[in-house]
């Protein structure tokens, strides 16, 4: 099959970019969409001057979170009932043959783009640093069945703690919030016996470093929903406001 | 030079606990001095560094990837052993020892796996006050499954991403020493070539990969945890990035390298599609307890709804009537390979054979057979656009695991002074074959409760000076590094990187795979120095090396693994015997099985790279003239068997 891709490129992230357009043909329904851009830049390669087209991959098997691309203007390329897909587990059967297919990265302030596709998501590394974590040593750890969480617990906890941390939830809402990841690892936390010492001040630096890293908040459209390739609900968001609340009303 | 595994004396129950006891410490006040390097933030990277910045050492940590959750232990599915008992169906320590000394093939250290097996409880404890959601019973007791080849229930798990939630654990320790200033992370910083002054590492040299600089770091010891090399065969079921370079600049510089032929094939993964193909996707083994493994008795491209029952060839059930379908990892991708070869194998590209459901379908019905593998088949048919509850899976073997890796001693040590190896990319623990939930326990072993022992111990032991910056070796390899990037962009050929790498693929998974022969090898040995040929004549790199330049990364690891490749080649000709993962088909018994030779086999193969000759080009000499050294297994607590499963 034939794809006309629309490409973004950009040299760095001080440079301006643009889109640039490349046909290619010869491609199989077969393919994920990262090795139909990785036939793009052999063509790129054989057929022009220009550098290959740089983007971040790294498993492929849609678990390590690195893909990061808005495809058609979808984070992921997903879309409607088809979340549960990160960007390389996306295939060439969702393209008609003689598509145009627009290619951008992830958007967002918090997300500075290095080169064409590939953006900078360091900001998720220093929220998860200010409590994304319980504070146990290693060694110091009791038996492991002395602490007993029922199934329903350990559900939830799991639920959330699939996040990838890819950032299709920042890329696809108009605030560019991060609400669904920090709600997400909060959930998590609070499930678990584990992290209820550390639950009121977790809870308020991550919201503090989620917005000095210039995220911004959430208004509710549930996009990021939407998009998430690992399917964490916005309840998640709720469940972040009620531990937000709770933390500041027992302070007081 | 000696590879001494310096193994304590004493019972091998009591090897580790005497060792802890009589080894080293650092003072609390004494280990902010201490500067320690660590490559890799994998499971074993990331809880070393989280675990020594605990306890007071200046940590600098390093990945290639954008962050350090996503290192490739995040893509571990089934599960991690631990010899908790909590099933209270006789599990011990001594039972996960010999399972795990017995599944390598007896080619591991009896007293490194003991060690293994020891503190795999801890790991579990550690994971769960991380906050870690295994799966748990009705009474909120943690829950148990049994993995491949074992008679007990010692797996813990977490649905089928067990890798990814330790790695997180581990990975939210080493964050919040990174919050606290104790760990200073380097992402996107790849190391590519270790400073070693008389026979001691010094430093490492990287370059970033957002801008290309390249820095120099110093410390008194340096941890590689770099994972392993499955990638030389271009596909694999590792993620992409993974590559040889760490390890193989740490035996350029002197390490040795033991076992590299050793590598692990496992049964069950999705086949190739087409040439454009980048990954293999794994699909768990424990679909072969209700899967029937056949392909036709005849070549054909019939469908398979159209093949009779009499038509179909269930090959493992025949040849091995008593484990049929459950036949261990490396006879079950053998024999695949095998009916492929025969050309019966189905699909379009001929490789592959069919894991039928259909009888477990009738037996048991579609809503238990959701239960049990539903997340696999929606995977499965999100990747190939078929339907296993209607259709047969189709399955081939791939690339998945490496177990030889850089040589250590008991402390994880390599024959270079304080350079310290872990998890994946070190040789220690697995033997010829690793077994299923092992490699997560393994990682987690030596990053948590092992190095921060036996690196205290050196850093203790040894009167150790930084090696200052602008020191002539630091200078020098620095020049070195940037020389080499140089001549990869010089070449301005005409082929990419990827090119290379997938022909190189080709000749290994041909001659170097599942089967290997000594005619096979040498061909291999020629074809990989034509190519490499070729690739130093032909290779495509633009831009430049000042900015963020994924080819040119690229191009570096390939350069790696195709000189590493010969390394592998050399070392499956010198091993003689068939053992684990290693099957050479000149040493099979009359069945076709792999037959091992303990009299002249029973040993550890430790590689050192050639000294330079006069006929030295910017590739370096070659690993076609490596040297071997040999470390005598000696088994004093169990007596080697040979495994039969007919």
């Amino acid at each position: 099959m034939q794809l006309t891709f629309h490409i973004w490129r950009q040299k760095h992230k001080d440079t301006s970019g643009a889109f640039n357009t490349y046909t290619v043909d010869g491609l199989s329904a077969d393919m994920s969409f990262l090795e139909a851009l990785d036939v793009l830049n052999e063509h790129i390669i054989a057929t022009t001057s220009d550098e290959s087209v740089a983007f971040d991959y790294d498993c492929r098997e849609g678990i390590c979170g690195t893909c990061s691309l808005v495809i058609n203007g979808i984070p992921h390329g997903g879309g409607k009932g088809k979340s549960g897909v990160t960007s390389c587990q996306l295939h060439l059967r969702a393209f008609k043959d003689g598509d145009h297919v627009t290619v951008e990265p992830f958007r967002a302030r918090s997300f500075p783009v290095i080169k064409d596709l590939v953006v900078d998501r360091s900001a998720f590394d220093r929220i998860i640093e200010k409590g994304g974590f319980i504070s146990v040593n290693t060694g110091s750890a009791g038996d492991a069945n002395a602490t007993l969480v029922s199934q329903k617990a350990a559900e939830q906890a799991f639920d959330t703690a699939a996040c990838i941390g890819c950032g299709a939830c920042v890329a696809s809402c108009k605030n560019s919030s991060a609400m669904l990841f920090v709600g997400a690892k909060v959930t998590h936390l609070a499930s678990l016996p584990q992290g209820q010492v550390e639950r009121s001040q977790r809870v308020k630096q991550m919201v503090e470093a989620h917005d000095k890293e210039g995220f911004g908040a959430c208004s509710q459209t549930k996009a990021c929903e939407a998009v998430c390739p690992k399917d964490i609900s916005a309840h998640s968001i709720a469940q972040l406001n009620k531990e937000f609340l709770r933390a500041t009303l027992a302070a007081k | 030079m000696k590879f001494d595994a310096c193994i304590p004396q004493g019972d091998l129950s009591c090897k580790w606990k005497t060792h802890k006891n009589t080894m080293k410490l650092v003072a609390p006040a004494n280990r902010a001095k201490f500067k320690v390097i660590v490559v890799g933030t994998g499971l074993a990277g990331a809880s070393c560094a989280a675990t020594l910045a605990e306890l007071g050492y200046q940590v600098e940590a390093f990945c290639f990837q954008d962050s350090p959750r996503r290192a490739h232990s995040i893509a571990a599915q089934g599960g991690i052993n631990a010899a908790k008992n909590y099933s209270g169906d006789g599990d011990s320590i001594h039972r996960l020892f010999y399972d795990t000394i017995k599944g390598g093939d007896f080619r591991s250290r009896e007293a490194n796996v003991y060690r293994l097996a020891e503190v795999s409880v801890n790991i579990i404890d550690q994971a769960v006050a991380q906050g870690v959601p295994f799966a748990r019973d009705y009474g909120g007791y943690l829950d148990n499954r049994s993995f491949g080849g074992t008679q007990v229930s010692r797996t813990f798990y977490a649905r089928g991403q067990t890798g990814q939630q330790l790695l997180l654990g581990a990975y939210s320790s080493l964050q919040r020493q990174i919050g606290l200033k104790r760990i200073k992370m380097y992402p996107r910083e790849e190391l590519l070539d270790l400073v070693v002054v008389d026979g001691e590492v010094k430093g490492i040299i990287t370059r970033s990969l957002i801008h290309g600089k390249i820095s120099r770091f110093s410390a008194h010891v340096v941890v590689l945890a770099t994972g392993g090399y499955g990638n030389v065969f271009y596909l694999s079921t590792n993620a992409l990035g993974s590559n040889v370079t760490a390890t193989y600049r740490a035996y350029c510089k002197g390490a040795g390298f033991a076992n590299p032929c050793f590598t692990q094939i496992h049964p069950t993964c999705i086949p190739v599609k087409g040439d454009y193909q980048s990954k293999l996707t794994l699909m768990s083994e424990s679909l072969r307890n209700d899967g029937r493994v056949w392909v036709p008795k005849h070549p054909t491209t019939r469908d398979p709804s159209s093949i009779s029952e009499d038509e179909r060839d269930y090959y493992l059930e025949r040849i091995y009537p008593s484990f049929g379908n459950l036949v261990p990892r490396d006879i079950a991708s053998r024999k695949a390979k095998e009916m492929c070869d025969e050309g019966r194998g189905v699909g379009p590209s001929g490789l592959g054979v069919y894991l039928d459901f259909s009888h477990a379908m009738k037996r048991l019905g579609r809503k238990a057979m959701a239960d049990r593998y539903g997340n696999l088949f929606d995977m499965y048919h999100q990747i190939t656009a078929e339907d296993p509850y209607t259709t047969p899976m189709r399955i081939y073997p791939a690339v998945h695991y490496t177990m030889g890796g850089l040589w250590v001693d008991y402390n994880l040590m390599s024959n270079i002074k304080g350079l310290f190896v872990a998890g994946e990319a070190n040789f220690s623990d697995h033997g010829a074959n690793r077994l299923g939930a092992s490699a997560l326990m393994q990682g987690l072993a030596d990053g948590y409760f092992i190095l921060p022992y036996t690196l205290a111990n050196y850093l203790a032991s040894e009167q150790l000076q930084l090696l200052p910056l602008d020191d002539v070796a630091f200078e020098q390899t620095e020049e070195a590094v940037k020389g080499r990037l140089k001549s990869l962009l010089a070449i301005q050929g005409k082929s990419t990187p990827q090119h290379f790498h997938r022909r190189l693929g080709k000749i290994m998974w041909d001659k170097c795979g599942m089967s290997r022969n000594g005619e096979g090898l040498k061909e291999a040995l020629a074809k990989i120095d034509e190519l490499e040929e070729e690739f130093w004549q032909n290779v495509c790199v633009r831009g430049d090396s000042a900015s963020f330049n994924q080819s040119l990364e690229s191009a570096g690891r390939v350069a790696d693994f195709l000189d590493f490749a010969k390394l592998m080649c050399v070392d499956a000709l010198k091993r003689e015997e068939s053992c684990g993962g290693h099957f050479r088909k000149e040493h099979q018994s009359p069945q076709g099985e792999a037959q091992r030779d303990d009299k002249d086999f029973s040993h550890v193969s430790v590689w050192q790279y050639p000294k330079q000759d006069q006929e030295s080009s910017q590739k370096g000499p070659s690993s076609a003239y490596a040297q071997e050294h040999r470390e005598a297994l000696i088994f004093d607590n169990v007596k080697p068997s040979t495994r039969s499963y007919s």
